[in-house]
């Protein structure tokens, strides 16, 4: 319409695109505001490294649901995907025990087979989204019922717990610490930096907002899009691995409900962060502060005595809700 | 149907001294413009001229920043979000707005249900439907659903609709510019009867042939400006061009070169099958542009398609340069040096909701790496020779392609296409539904190309461009080539009667 090309941005326009951005940003200050003035012991380094430290399996799983949902799928299965994984690892190790004994390389063997058993598992739900052409929904859906079934069965009902003396040399990979920084600090952090570049600065990243922006547009300009979504859903897989990984050596155990409702967590935090729902869109850092903000939000609720901190995921569930509404009127009113 | 109606005639529907701006940008100057009873009023010019955007303010889904609406004799202000309809007046949208999986039926009575006691009146709705069809001559089973219908019958559906709610101002957004040319001769009879009933048709067109055809008065607007309101009769083709683009368009289509006849054949097609279509033989040359000419689901697109391997092809073979190939997926073809443009704007070829440089390196990401990184300076480079030779139009690098113009956003997608350097271009409908200056500038980018060795098969509904562009025309009909014309046999005649079965090969 204006005859000019590429004359200067209207400034204006940059600057509220930009507040629009922070949002995520803003709440978490506000949260911590709020948090100060309700507990003397909220701004501590301590309390503050154990938030994010906890904040850290949701978070991983939550930047593989990032990746999912920027290409317009869905994932639902992480919750039960890890309680599985978690399950299986403990049984792998308890059984290596007595011919490995309780050193590293029992654990390293139950890692590596968890992690690989969780690509597996998000790589059979993205065969199942391509090549099937089924709903991921549905796919998603039926396999948080089938995960969910499984642990409860390796469990027979009750409690995988790990074997005593393994657990022992397990555990620092949760407690420990690097310059005394926690290291599920370290892996949350890591696996958000290689996240963050590989959406914004490789071919991947750029495919996955392509597809999910307009898949026909993706396939018409040359993007292998079934092959890009079934990655998608395997790194999905291989991080709530991960997370389970880190999960096992807190709690030493894993049962029918472990991991409940990691979904509706994984899932709230990406939408807070910014990453439409639609697809087309995302930023892992928006996905790790809406983590921590999850995260601060059960944590006030247990530092005061006015509301139950049984309602923590009632909060969850209406941030989501409120998160895409902002996200709309946001839409409409450009 | 050219002759004017009587000044006598009061109008139904006028805007005066209408202004519009959009944040601190604006699009319409001052517009005066009325609509009387009976009467076809054309708005003309070219994309961004502010037609949309008068017409959204004529039916009430955008405000004016200054001016007054006057209808019936009376000031109004009229209700947003499509509320005028009550009113009686109806924009009929270029995409047309039909939930795909309700019946026929349910669309004409969308909102409007005929209820007692709390239930549908089913029959009774069924036999309206069928009555309204029947006056307004469509034959469309009111029982079938949307998407089952013709894009032509879907829009007759939603003439329908509006003449159902009693629509006595109807404005319609390009319709024709997905019709073939029956269809639009059966729109042309709607229309018509609709003014006898006294019904006023707002018709916005690029089109000038049809304009001539069907309208009484024409308003040509050009950059938000009233150029004039004049007579159709007195309109030529010549002085509605020239009052769109402010300039003389003599030389609309470039002179042809006609390559070589020992220039190399690049590809060559055999007995090519695949969904829709049969037996398709055709070569092309270096240098040459192959024009393919036929009616809108001839199957001229799905020819494109299983050549590029965006469909399965069920026989037949494809040779590049003497080499055969099978390409499974557009990268392939891509790396075998062919490339399609796909007719579909919006909906195949650019991510509306991105910024123009990830949508031009979009086909060519692998380009623009440095390690496994995405090189943004290498990027932006690549979007400042797009812009320069393909004189695209942006605000900024990071306006949303959707926000483009139609000519902009279709010279960004040739702009993404040359970026892969194919040597064969296969370009679907390269000029559909933008302005007069812009489709100038597209065919003398293609007849360019050509020149400088490019072979390029032209698909057009639009015989006017197969006809300046085109070296050879493939005619096609019902999913086969029935014509093949050269030199001076391609004429609009000559094409019409092989796409209408009545001449060539396989006329059944």
């Amino acid at each position: 319409m204006t005859p000019t090309t590429e004359a200067a941005a209207p400034r204006a326009r940059r600057t509220r695109i930009r507040f629009g951005a922070l949002g995520p940003l803003v709440a978490l200050a506000l949260l911590m505001i709020l948090g100060a003035i309700l507990n003397d012991h909220f701004l501590t380094l301590s309390n503050l490294a154990n938030i994010v430290a906890r904040a850290s399996f949701i978070g991983i799983i939550a930047i593989g649901a990032t990746f999912v949902i920027t290409t317009g799928g869905i994932d639902l299965s992480v919750g039960s995907m890890a309680a599985f994984i978690a399950g299986v690892i403990i049984i792998i190790i308890n059984s290596l025990v007595p011919s490995m004994g309780t050193g590293w390389s029992v654990i390293l063997v139950g890692i590596v087979a968890g992690l690989a058993i969780g690509a597996a598992g998000g790589a059979a739900n993205g065969v199942l989204v391509t090549a099937g052409r089924i709903e991921p929904f549905i796919v998603t859906l039926g396999a948080l019922g089938i995960f969910r079934a499984l642990i409860t069965f390796l469990a027979n009902g009750g409690t995988l717990n790990l074997n005593f003396q393994a657990s022992d040399t397990y555990s620092p990979l949760y407690s420990g610490n690097v310059l005394g920084i926690p290291l599920p600090i370290i892996i949350f952090a890591v696996v958000a930096i290689i996240a963050e570049v590989a959406l914004r600065r490789t071919t991947f990243g750029r495919h996955i907002a392509a597809i999910g922006s307009n898949e026909q547009v993706a396939r018409y300009s040359a993007i292998k899009v079934d092959r890009v979504r079934l990655m998608t859903y395997a790194l999905q897989g291989f991080l709530v691995a991960l997370a389970a990984v880190l999960y096992v050596p807190k709690f030493g155990s894993a049962n029918s409900s472990t991991a409940v409702l990691w979904e509706l967590q994984a899932i709230a935090a990406v939408i807070i962060g910014g990453t439409t729902l639609r697809g087309g869109f995302g930023r892992i850092w928006g996905t790790v502060v809406g983590v921590i903000i999850l995260e601060l939000i059960g944590n006030i609720l247990n530092l005061q005595s006015f509301i139950s901190p049984y309602l923590n995921q009632a909060f969850q569930g209406a941030i989501i809700i409120i998160a895409v509404l902002l996200q709309r009127s946001r839409k409409t009113t450009n | 149907m050219s002759e004017t109606i009587g000044t006598a005639v009061p109008s139904i529907l006028s805007a005066n001294r209408i202004s519009k701006s959009f944040g601190d940008i604006p699009v319409l100057f001052s517009i005066d413009f009325d609509v009387r009873r009976g009467e076809v009023h054309a708005i003309i010019g070219e994309n961004g001229a502010g037609k949309s955007t008068l017409m959204k303010i004529l039916s009430g889904f955008e405000q004016p920043t200054s001016g007054t609406i006057t209808y019936d004799g009376k000031q109004v202000t009229l209700p947003p979000n499509g509320e005028a309809e009550a009113l009686g007046i109806v924009l009929i949208h270029q995409e047309l707005n039909l939930a795909e999986h309700l019946k026929v039926v349910d669309s004409i009575f969308l909102g409007r249900e005929i209820e007692r006691f709390g239930f549908m009146e089913s029959r009774l709705m069924r036999q309206k439907a069928q009555a309204l069809l029947d006056t307004l001559h469509v034959n469309v089973d009111p029982t079938a659903r949307i998407d089952t219908l013709s894009v032509a019958d879907k829009q007759m559906v939603e003439i329908a609709k509006a003449i159902s709610r009693d629509a006595r101002v109807l404005i319609m957004d390009e319709p024709t510019a997905v019709l073939s040319l029956a269809e639009t001769t059966t729109l042309f009879e709607q229309i018509r009867r609709l003014t006898a009933r006294g019904v006023a048709i707002v018709f916005i067109s690029h089109k000038l042939d049809e304009v001539m055809k069907i309208a009484n008065r024409v308003t040509v607007l050009r950059d938000g400006q009233l150029i004039a309101t004049v007579d159709a009769a007195v309109l030529t083709p010549d002085s509605a061009a020239q009052m769109m683009v402010g300039r003389e368009l003599s030389n609309l289509y470039p002179p042809k070169h006609e390559p070589d006849v020992d220039a190399p054949k690049v590809l060559s097609v055999r007995n090519l099958e695949a969904p829709g279509i049969e037996d398709i033989s055709f070569e092309l040359r270096k240098g040459e542009i192959l024009g393919f000419a036929g009616l809108i689901g001839s199957g001229r697109t799905a020819v494109a398609e299983a050549v590029v391997g965006l469909t399965h092809r069920t026989g037949g073979e494809v040779e590049v340069n003497g080499r055969p190939v099978h390409f499974a997926n557009v990268a392939q073809s891509l790396a075998g040096g062919l490339a399609y443009m796909t007719k579909d704007r919006k909906g195949k070829g650019l991510l509306v909701n991105m910024g123009l440089t990830p949508n031009l390196t979009l086909l060519t990401l692998d380009q623009h790496l440095r390690g496994v990184f995405i090189d943004t300076v290498s990027e932006t480079k690549a979007l400042d020779r797009a812009v320069r030779r393909f004189d695209i139009r942006a605000r900024d690098a990071t306006v949303r392609v959707g926000q483009l113009s139609g000519g902009n956003q279709q010279k960004l997608m040739l702009g993404k296409t040359m970026e892969s350097e194919p040597a064969i271009i296969i370009m679907d409908e390269p000029t559909r539904g933008i302005d007069v200056g812009t489709k100038q500038q597209i065919y003398h980018i293609i007849a360019a190309l050509a020149a400088e060795g490019k072979s390029i098969i032209l698909i057009s509904s639009e015989l006017q461009e197969v006809i300046g562009l085109s070296h050879r025309v493939i005619v096609m009909r019902l999913g086969r080539i029935v014509g093949e014309l050269e030199g001076d046999q391609i004429t609009e005649e000559q094409i019409v009667r092989h796409q209408m079965g009545i001449e060539g090969k396989a006329a059944a």
